[in-house]
């Protein structure tokens, strides 16, 4: 509908019916009110975003002892950090569950995808049941998998026995440990980013496949050369995505232990993300905590740069 | 066309990937309907039991797990943040997408880069400070504040807007009187409701599963039910049954809404990943 499909005489008579008064107000509108109808968001971030955001850095140069004495530190949590083993454990245990579980989960997401793009019956429920981790709560999840993993009378164990291979100790080591929480990551997203695929899949225009296939380009060689490169834009949402979810990480490992932050008798799969919440909360260190919520940052930063260059450089620059 | 058709493999894939995907919650039930000693046996019990009523009454009854306050919580924290963040975030994109002024680029800007800030993680100590200072720790509205901000909300309100919301039609609604909050409110909203129900039903369940921040500013005795899952695991772990009872409940709410708007939520998800 434009202006011009309105009765004539309904315009007019609107333009010339206003008062003074209301037009003063009507230029207020037109000029006050974006900026009103955009504040609750711009208020919202001021108290919640940014105040948070400067606090801890704030916080950070500052050392907090449990009887709340304040003293000056300069970067003396920054420096006492990068010395601290258990922080630098923290970072490896939160590095290699993202890398075991984005890799698997990135291919399967895509060969998914690509089944998930072919003509068949019962689309939508396919769909649908793929999806249906995602909308699962996190900690019940985390508890099933504890449970499926539990050293004496978890499935896995029992099944891995079928095989003739020894009960492992999912949660006594560490790479085990990381592939069980791994397991419960890929669990929960490989359908959802399936889903995600799937729909940059359909963007692609069909004909490129046409004329592939007329040049007797096998399926498997389109995947490879056309799916794949043109689904780039994508795949760095989903990677990027995944990289500050995957580096957060917090309630799977926190649940796998019980909902203690300190993963594991021996922090072997304690995250950066329990690491904050375990020196603010349980040694109220408020200090060293806001120092290594900023070194979490930079982490996400430096992992999402290197996936965005990663990511761009799939199927080459053809 | 020969491409499209789906191979055994493909078959074999997408069975196996149904199947995947549905077992932990269908052992979620085998247990949650069995004896604790049935949740132990080896071999494993594949099949439900008989005693699924008398676990959830058990688990509701739980003196300390609070479960009834839990699931109460949860339901008034997710529905209460649900309906704000719509409200601001369309009002928000309404603006950003058919309203003229100046720094208009630069604003929605700055909501693209909040975005990218894991504000939840990195902001966690001074908000918890905040709330000490308010005295507010173990209520409701300390979960539900921080959350009213959502920069995913207004980026997708102000894409869905752009599409759904022609200029003409905002040009032609002010020319016949209509102030900026009536447009919204009886051209806009209507409009764009495809895009409230995803957001709303993203919303809803991203509070729903909430755990950290209710874990550090609620107290066991006024739980969401995740901390009442959570209190129950830390302290009756070997109690499968009773908690997965609990974690059953937890979800129904979540697969109730999933099976109600299925369609939306897998038709809006891939609609917002091309437009993202």
């Amino acid at each position: 509908m434009s202006i011009d499909t309105l009765p004539r005489a309904t315009r007019s008579h609107y333009r010339r019916a206003r008062p003074p008064g209301r037009r003063w107000r009507s230029r207020l509108d037109v000029k006050a009110m974006p900026y009103a109808l955009v504040s609750p968001y711009f208020l919202l971030f001021a108290a919640f975003g940014l105040f948070p955001l400067a606090f801890t850095l704030y916080y950070s140069l500052y050392d907090y002892d449990l009887t709340g004495t304040t003293e000056w530190a300069g970067l003396g949590n920054y420096t006492a950090l990068l010395g601290d083993d258990d922080f630098w454990r923290a970072t490896v245990n939160t590095v290699a569950i993202f890398v075991i579980a984005t890799v698997p989960q990135m291919l399967l997401a895509l060969f998914l995808a690509n089944a998930l793009n072919k003509r068949m019956r019962f689309r939508l429920a396919i769909r649908m049941s793929v999806l249906l981790p995602l909308v699962t709560s996190v900690v019940a999840v985390a508890v099933v998998f504890t449970q499926l993993f539990a050293r004496d009378w978890g499935l896995v164990n029992w099944l891995l026995g079928m095989f003739g291979v020894d009960s492992t100790n999912w949660r006594a080591e560490r790479v085990p440990s990381w592939i069980a929480i791994a397991t419960m990551v890929d669990w929960r997203w490989t359908g959802y980013n399936a889903i995600i695929f799937l729909a940059g899949m359909q963007t692609i225009p069909r004909d490129l496949y046409e004329a592939a296939s007329i040049d007797g380009a096998s399926q498997r060689r389109q995947f490879w050369q056309i799916t794949l490169p043109m689904l780039r834009p994508t795949m760095i949402f989903v990677v990027l995505n995944s990289t500050i979810g995957g580096l957060t990480l917090f309630s799977e490992p926190m649940t796998f232990y019980n909902g203690n932050p300190d993963g594991g008798s021996q922090g072997q799969f304690q995250t950066v993300a329990m690491f904050v919440y375990k020196e603010a909360f349980r040694e109220f260190d408020y200090g060293y905590a806001s120092a290594a919520a900023w070194l979490l940052f930079l982490l996400i930063l430096v992992g999402a740069a290197i996936n965005f260059l990663f990511v761009r450089r799939i199927g080459g620059t053809r | 066309m020969t491409i499209w058709k789906p191979s055994v493999l493909t078959r074999v894939l997408l069975g196996l990937a149904i199947f995947l995907s549905a077992f932990p919650l269908y052992w979620m039930l085998v247990i949650a309907s069995r004896t604790n000693s049935d949740a132990v046996s080896s071999p494993p019990m594949f099949l439900p039991g008989g005693n699924l009523g008398q676990n959830i009454i058990a688990v509701l009854n739980h003196p300390e797990a609070k479960f009834v306050a839990g699931l109460t919580n949860s339901f008034i924290v997710a529905s209460v943040v649900t309906v704000s963040v719509i409200i601001i975030s369309t009002l928000a994109g309404f603006a950003f997408a058919n309203l003229n002024f100046k720094g208009r680029n630069a604003l929605l800007l700055l909501v693209l880069l909040t975005m990218a800030v894991p504000l939840q993680q990195m902001g966690v100590v001074p908000l918890y400070r905040l709330m000490v200072s308010l005295e507010w720790t173990g209520t409701l509205k300390a979960v539900i504040l921080p959350y009213l901000l959502n920069g995913f909300g207004v980026f997708l309100m102000t894409q869905y807007t752009r599409q759904s919301v022609p200029m003409e039609l905002v040009e032609a609604a002010r020319v016949d009187g209509a102030a900026t909050l009536r447009i919204w409110w009886n051209v806009v909203l209507p409009a764009v409701r495809p895009g409230m129900a995803v957001l709303g039903i993203n919303t809803f369940m991203l509070m729903w599963n909430d755990y950290m921040w209710p874990l550090i500013v609620l107290n066991q005795d006024n739980p969401t039910v995740q901390i009442a899952i959570n209190s129950l695991n830390a302290r009756y772990s070997t109690e499968y049954s009773l908690i997965f009872a609990g974690t059953a409940l937890s979800i129904i709410p979540l697969i109730a809404v999933f099976v109600a708007f299925g369609r939306q939520i897998v038709g809006g998800l891939m609609e917002g990943a091309v437009k993202a």
